[in-house]
C-alpha cells in the first residue's frame, strides 16, 4: 500500500483548503492536500461570474481568478497534493485512507487534519416534490457545471426553484446562453440570495421572481413538460385553489446546501445544528488536531471569508502540532455559545477557557429579517457581556462579531453564552 | 430636522438599488424643474457613482465562456477587462460564440482584442493546460 505522511494534511482543494494549506506551509511545516477531481480548485472554478475578492485582494474578480491565484500559490511554494483521489476513512489516531485509480488504497498518517470538503446540494428527494421522475431536473449547481465548465445545456425552459445566489445567477447565464428563464419561485416572502444578484441577474432580464411560492407537482413523464407552482401561507403549507402551471423543459432547484459531514463523522467529531461539525473558537473540532473550514463548517456568503476563516484554520493546526501534538490532552475547560432569540445558529460552538484573553470571532445567521436590532451575549446568569447595534439583519448574510470576552468582563466561571438578535429598545432608537 | 421646501418641488425619475455593497441602498435619481438630475440616498461615494453610471450609461463586467481545442475542459471562462454597454452584452455574447481558441492558455491572456469596438477586450480568467 502506498504511503504519504504529512504534519498536516488537507481534505479538499477548494478556497478553504487551499487558503489553509498555505498558512501551514509558510509555518514551515509539511502539508499534502487531497483532491477528489481532477484539478485543484473546487467549486469556485465553476462560478465563472465576478464579485469575488474585494476583501481577500481589493479587487473583482471572477471565480477562476480568485481560485487560480490560490492554486499559484500552491505551485509557487511547491505544496505538494495528490488529484483524483477521495478520502474514504480517517482513524481515529490520525490515519487517512484514500482510493485512487492508479494507487488504489493509499494509508496516509498526518499529525493534524483539516477538514475542508465543501457542501453538496440539497435534491429534490430533500423536499418531497411530488410528480413523476421525468429527466430535465437538476440541482443549480449541477447545471452550472454543465454550462461552465462541460461545455452542455441541460434544457431550453427553465423554471428556478430557490432564489439563492446559486440560482439566480444561473438564471442570467441560462438566458446569456440563449435558454428562455420563465421564472424563479422562493417559497418564502423575500429573496434569499444577494442583492446585487437580484438586481443583475433577475432584474436586468426581467425574469420574474415568484416568493411565498413553491413548486407543488413536477408534471412529464420522460421530460419535464412543466411544474405546477402554489403559493403557500406563513407554515409553509399549500394555499389551496393557487395552483399555476408554468410550461417548461427542465426544473433547477437550488434549495439549500448540505455540508459534506461523512468524514466528519467517521473521524467520530460531533455535529452541531446547523449541519457541519461543532468547533471551539480554533475551529477545532471535538477531536483534537482535527479542525475544519469554509463550507464544511457552516456556509459563506462570499468566498473571501471562506479564504479568511480557512487561514485561521490553517494558523491553528500549526499551532496544535508545534505546542499540543506531543503532549497529553489536558480536559479542556469551555463555555458554549448558545442561540437565542432570532439565531438561526452561532460558531463557534464553544469557547475555551484559556482562550478567554484572546479575540474571539463569533458567525451567526438569523432565522428572519429585521431593522433595527441589537444584539447581545449574555452568560447564563443572565449578566450582559456585549452588545451591539445592527441597521439591519437578513438570513442570507452571515452577521460576524469580533468580541473580547474577558475585557469585557465575562465571568470566568459561567457555564455558558447566551446569543439574541433582539428588535431594539425604544430609548436606543431615539438616540440615533 | 429642518425641511428643505426646495426639494418637494424634484420629482423622482428612477431608483436605483445600489449594488456596490451589501448594503444596498435606494438610490433615487430625481429632476428638478430645470431638468437638472441629482441623485439622493447613497451613503458613499462608489454609490454616487455607481447611480450615475447605472442611470446615464448602464455597463456590465461580461462573464461566460469559450470553446478550446485541446484543452483539459472544453471552455474556458473568460471576462471583459473592462465593463461593457448593457444593450451590447448579447451581441458580445454572440461573437464570443463565434470563437474557439487552442490551449494552453495563461489566466489574463487577450483572447478577443477590443470586441466590436467596444474599449473592452475578453481577456481568460483562468490557466487551461493542454492535452496530448
Amino acid at each position: 500500500m502506498k504511503q504519504y505522511n504529512a504534519d498536516v494534511i488537507v481534505i479538499g482543494s477548494g478556497a478553504a483548503g487551499l487558503a489553509a494549506a498555505i498558512e501551514v506551509k509558510k509555518a514551515n511545516l509539511s502539508v499534502l492536500v487531497i483532491e477528489r477531481d481532477k484539478e485543484l480548485g473546487g467549486i469556485t472554478l465553476q462560478c465563472i461570474h465576478n464579485g469575488f475578492g474585494l476583501k481577500e485582494f481589493e479587487e473583482e474578480l471572477t471565480g477562476p481568478e480568485y481560485i487560480q491565484r490560490f492554486i499559484n500559490q500552491i505551485k509557487e511554494l511547491e505544496i505538494p497534493y495528490i488529484l483524483n483521489t477521495m478520502v474514504i476513512e480517517i482513524s481515529n489516531d490520525k490515519k487517512l485512507y484514500a482510493v485512487n485509480n492508479e494507487d488504489g488504497l493509499i494509508e496516509i498518517k498526518a499529525k493534524a487534519i483539516i477538514l475542508a470538503m465543501g457542501c453538496r446540494e440539497r435534491t429534490r428527494g430533500a423536499i418531497n416534490i411530488p410528480g413523476f421522475r421525468p429527466a430535465g431536473i437538476y440541482t443549480a449547481g449541477q447545471a452550472q457545471r454543465f454550462v461552465n465548465i462541460e461545455g452542455y445545456l441541460p434544457g431550453n425552459t427553465f423554471v428556478i426553484l430557490g432564489s439563492g445566489d446559486i440560482g439566480m445567477i444561473m438564471a442570467r447565464r441560462l438566458t446569456w446562453e440563449g435558454c428562455k428563464v420563465k421564472a424563479v419561485v422562493e417559497i418564502l416572502p423575500y429573496v434569499s440570495g444577494l442583492l446585487r444578484n437580484q438586481v443583475q441577474c433577475l432584474e436586468d432580464y426581467d425574469i420574474p421572481l415568484i416568493t411565498s411560492y413553491t413548486v407543488t407537482k413536477i408534471h412529464g413523464r420522460d421530460r419535464v413538460k412543466g411544474v405546477t407552482i402554489s403559493k403557500v401561507d406563513r407554515n409553509f403549507d399549500r394555499i389551496i385553489g393557487s395552483d399555476k402551471f408554468i410550461e417548461c423543459d427542465t426544473l433547477l432547484l437550488s434549495v439549500g446546501l448540505i455540508p459534506e459531514n461523512e468524514l466528519t463523522l467517521n473521524a467520530g467529531a460531533e455535529l452541531s445544528k446547523n449541519g457541519g461539525p461543532v468547533v471551539d473558537n480554533n475551529l477545532e473540532t471535538t477531536i483534537a488536531g482535527i479542525f475544519t473550514c469554509g463550507n464544511v463548517l457552516q456556509v459563506h456568503d462570499l468566498v473571501d471569508l471562506v479564504s479568511a476563516e480557512a487561514k485561521r484554520a490553517g494558523q491553528n493546526a500549526v499551532e496544535y502540532v508545534k505546542n499540543r501534538y506531543d503532549k497529553k490532552s489536558s480536559k479542556k475547560e469551555i463555555i458554549k455559545c448558545l442561540s437565542g432569540e432570532n439565531v438561526n445558529y452561532v460558531k463557534p460552538d464553544r469557547i475555551n477557557k484559556r482562550d478567554l484573553s484572546k479575540d474571539i470571532i463569533f458567525t451567526l445567521r438569523v432565522n428572519y429579517p429585521d431593522r433595527r436590532v441589537l444584539i447581545q451575549l449574555k452568560d447564563n446568569n443572565n449578566n450582559l457581556i456585549y452588545k451591539r447595534k445592527k441597521i439591519y439583519v437578513i438570513p442570507s448574510e452571515m452577521v460576524e462579531l469580533i468580541v473580547n470576552l474577558e475585557k469585557n468582563g465575562i465571568d470566568p466561571k459561567c457555564k455558558s453564552i447566551n446569543i439574541e438578535v433582539i428588535p431594539r429598545p425604544e430609548v436606543l432608537i431615539e438616540e440615533e | 430636522m429642518i425641511l428643505n421646501l426646495s426639494e418637494s418641488s424634484q420629482s423622482i425619475v428612477k431608483v436605483i438599488r445600489c449594488i456596490v455593497c451589501p448594503t444596498g441602498c435606494e438610490i433615487q435619481a430625481k429632476k428638478n424643474p430645470k431638468g437638472q438630475i441629482s441623485f439622493e440616498g447613497y451613503t458613499c461615494e462608489r454609490g454616487l457613482e455607481y447611480a450615475e453610471q447605472e442611470f446615464y450609461e448602464p455597463k456590465r463586467i461580461l462573464t461566460t465562456t469559450m470553446r478550446v481545442e485541446n484543452g483539459l475542459l472544453p471552455l474556458i471562462p473568460v471576462r471583459s477587462d473592462k465593463p461593457i454597454l448593457k444593450d451590447k452584452l448579447k451581441d458580445v455574447l454572440k461573437e464570443i460564440a463565434k470563437i474557439k481558441i487552442k490551449a494552453p492558455i495563461q489566466m489574463g491572456d487577450v483572447l478577443i482584442e477590443n470586441i466590436l469596438e467596444l474599449g473592452a477586450n475578453v481577456i481568460a480568467s483562468r490557466n487551461l493546460i493542454k492535452i496530448s
